[in-house]
């Protein structure tokens, strides 16, 4: 049997800071003039100039075969070169390096919602989204029905979607999504999005498509579902192929070896989530797990010291505020003392360590990012550092309850205990 | 399990194993075998770096006509929504321009119009001026726009700026006919040249699609353009005889003016609405200026496109 998507050394380099929100002629004309020099002072310097120096390699040397009727599940850190990969096969960005054969048509689900325009009609917006993502217009006319019954819509079909509730916009979004019918679909976390009755049926109309024996490449933070959906399972490691083998095999190596490495101290000095009128006041994170253990990975229910290290242009008296997100984004809640004023009536200091310590966190399995704010008890309106997305932490599953069980990812991030009590009538 | 490695049997156990999971791992090659010998022999595509000039694949855009389509509707059916007048702007905008050109240059300054009523002549050469000057602006604009759609979504990116030159038509076309109920008023009689308004309609969208394309790609990376262009189109319109006859040149000068193809063209505008010879020669010289500047800016998009998602 012949595969259906041949991928040879595959590589995608960036420059660095190339990712900025746009550049002007001055600064392209500052850059060509400066960067003589600073090749000349790394060279007076005694630095051999690095080739690479700059660039950034989002994808190296990445090798893999998919068969057809395969579905291919694929996994990794933030930053492993996930959508990256994703993107080059789906031809939004060139590769740097290597090639891929397609021997199948090609669409690609990188988001749901791609092209919709709030003005327009639901009945519109399908057939404009439907052209966005390479349906030809006869197919979305023949369609039609079928997508406006998937999306449970009929009766607003005619209303412009800035007026749909955030439920009924996505599910016409992935209604519109779930009709594609190329040989090869290539589908980015999609999932995580809608009420939880909307994504079961999201899930059994994946499934549906696998079964059907159409080739999918899925990538997702979500171990569960990459589980059940993917027959195959490949793990990205800094833009290079891990390795490759069923799913349980490869997320089992997953959580073991990769997690395993966070080691729960981040630097906070240049760090990309600042906001733009921040001072750079917080230097380093720390995350303590237990006292005294240094981790980025913990257990359900473990507590959580949160450590960052400052130094303030002046005396202060600091206030440190923590918000834990999903990895999706929402937040699940946030700490702060300016609200509790616990403690730091005593002198007022420039530089050193504020703690903040966070009782039993009864998180689901899964990646958790935190932001953090930092500012001072004299002005109390005001923020003087805040840092979104400043570090992360993993929690890993355990038998929370006791019973080898827990309830599935879609009942959301909080793990909660309960009682229950039956009577008769 | 405090501390030690994460418990992997736990682990599976916690996750919810469908049957489909299960009825896979048994027999894992039944649904695939079907599909083996419906494979092409050879790859539908083959994605690899380009090097050197890139290729226009217009096959490729013939394939995503119907994406065009559905992109030049889409501005139409939003351009004038949430507005109190709606497509009244459409009528409003040359009407009121033409309105001031006549009081400022045709009344008060006194420039002439070739012996036609000014408040005409000077439509005339506004009808195709304000479409060139509406689709470059809104097409220079337009990656930046769909920049969500660029960064998630294949189709040749031609199809954005080439889209928002095609949505100005239908306000040209609306513009036009406010040109012919005019043109009953000032009583003036067509003759057979009107049919030229066609071929020049073509000629004007094609050099508003090369220089739309051409800026809305350098606007990707030089985001400059965004202010620069507005002052070029200003300065353009002063040089292009829109609110002054040709002959206000002196000869001498003529022939770098007619290298500006909005020259020919508003020219032959107003032969065919006044029913005058055309001037074949500067006609040419147009089409000619526009081809050339058209091929130079497709080469010039597909080359810069394929940096466009990483840097938008």
């Amino acid at each position: 049997m012949r595969p259906i998507i041949k991928v040879e050394n595959l590589g995608k380099r960036y420059r660095i800071g190339e990712r900025e929100p746009y550049r002007t002629i001055r600064d392209s004309i500052t850059r060509a003039v400066s960067a003589p020099w600073r090749g000349l002072r790394g060279i007076l310097a005694g630095d051999a100039p690095a080739r690479d120096a700059g660039h950034v390699w989002a994808l190296s040397d990445v090798s893999f075969d998919v068969m057809p009727g395969e579905v291919l599940g694929v996994i990794g850190r933030n930053g492993a070169g996930k959508s990256t990969l994703l993107k080059v096969l789906s031809r939004i960005t060139e590769p740097t390096t290597g090639r891929i054969e397609l021997y199948g048509r090609v669409g690609s689900l990188l988001e749901v919602g791609t092209g919709f325009h709030p003005e327009l009609t639901g009945r519109e917006n399908i057939q404009l989204s439907g052209a966005i993502m390479g349906m030809r217009r006869a197919e979305i006319t023949r369609k039609f029905d079928q997508i406006v019954a998937f999306a449970e819509i009929d009766q607003f079909v005619d209303t412009p979607v800035k007026r749909y509730s955030s439920g009924m916009y996505v599910r016409l979004a992935f209604a519109v999504a779930a009709h594609l019918d190329p040989e090869i679909l290539l589908i980015d976390e999609v999932l995580a999005v809608g009420d939880v009755a909307f994504q079961k049926k999201c899930l059994g109309k994946m499934s549906d498509v696998a079964r059907e024996g159409r080739t999918v490449i899925f990538v997702s933070h979500n171990m569960a579902s990459i589980e059940s959906l993917c027959g195959s399972c490949l793990m990205l490691r800094g833009g290079r192929l891990e390795s490759y083998g069923p799913p349980e095999k490869i997320i089992g190596e997953y959580i073991a070896n990769e997690l395993s490495e966070d080691s729960g101290q981040r630097s906070l000095v240049g760090h990309p989530g600042r906001s733009g009128s921040s001072l750079q006041i917080m230097t380093l994170v720390r995350l303590f797990p237990k006292s005294g253990e240094l981790s980025a990975l913990m257990q359900i229910g473990s507590p959580l010291s949160v450590q960052v290290d400052f130094a303030a242009p002046r005396a202060i008296r600091p206030i440190l505020g923590v918000r834990v997100k999903t990895a999706q984004g929402a937040p699940v809640f946030g700490v702060n003392n300016r609200w509790t004023h616990a403690g730091f009536n005593g002198p007022q200091l420039s530089a050193g360590t504020i703690s903040c310590d966070i009782a039993s966190l009864p998180l689901m399995p899964g990646r958790y990012s935190v932001d953090l704010f930092f500012g001072d008890f004299g002005d109390i309106t005001r923020d003087l550092d805040v840092i979104l997305d400043a570090t992360s932490f993993e929690v890993y599953p355990t038998d929370a309850y006791g019973t080898g069980l827990l309830p599935p990812a879609t009942d959301g991030p909080i793990l909660w205990q309960a009682s229950w009590t039956a009577q008769g009538a | 399990m405090s501390g030690g490695p994460p418990d992997l049997e736990r682990l599976s156990s916690a996750i919810e194993l469908t049957p489909r999971v299960l009825e896979r791992a048994a027999n894992p090659s039944a649904a695939v075998d079907a599909f083996a010998t419906e494979l092409p022999a050879k790859p539908v595509l083959t994605i690899e770096s380009a090097s050197g000039w890139p290729s226009l694949d217009l096959r490729d855009m013939w394939a995503h006509r119907d994406l065009f389509y559905f992109l030049v509707w889409r501005d139409v059916k939003v351009r004038y929504k949430q507005t109190a007048l709606g497509v009244a702007w459409a009528v409003l905008q040359p009407l009121l321009t033409m309105v001031i050109f006549t009081v400022i240059f045709g009344r008060l300054a006194g420039v002439p119009s070739d012996g036609e009523p000014y408040p005409i002549f000077v439509y005339a050469g506004l009808l195709p001026w304000n479409f060139f000057n509406q689709a470059v602006t809104t097409s220079s604009n337009s990656l930046l726009g769909n920049a969500a759609l660029i960064t998630k979504v294949y189709f040749p990116r031609m199809v954005i700026p080439g889209a928002a030159v095609g949505a100005g038509l239908v306000d040209f076309a609306i513009a036009a006919a406010i040109m012919f109920l005019m043109a009953f008023y000032y009583g003036v009689a067509f003759g057979p040249g009107i049919l030229m308004l066609v071929p020049l309609t073509l000629l004007t969208t094609l050099f508003a699609a090369g220089v739309g394309m051409w800026m809305s790609a350098l606007n990707v990376k030089y985001r400059d353009v965004r202010y620069a262009l507005p002052f070029v189109l200003q300065i353009w319109m002063y040089v292009t005889p829109i609110i002054y006859p040709v002959t206000f040149i002196p000869a001498r000068w003529r022939w770098l003016i007619a290298l500006n193809p909005l020259c020919g063209i508003i020219q032959g505008f107003r032969s065919a609405i006044f029913g005058r010879p055309f001037d074949w020669n500067g006609i040419a010289i147009s089409a000619a200026v526009t081809l050339i500047l058209l091929i130079y800016a497709a080469f010039e998009f597909r080359r810069m496109e394929r940096e466009f998602a990483d840097i938008i």
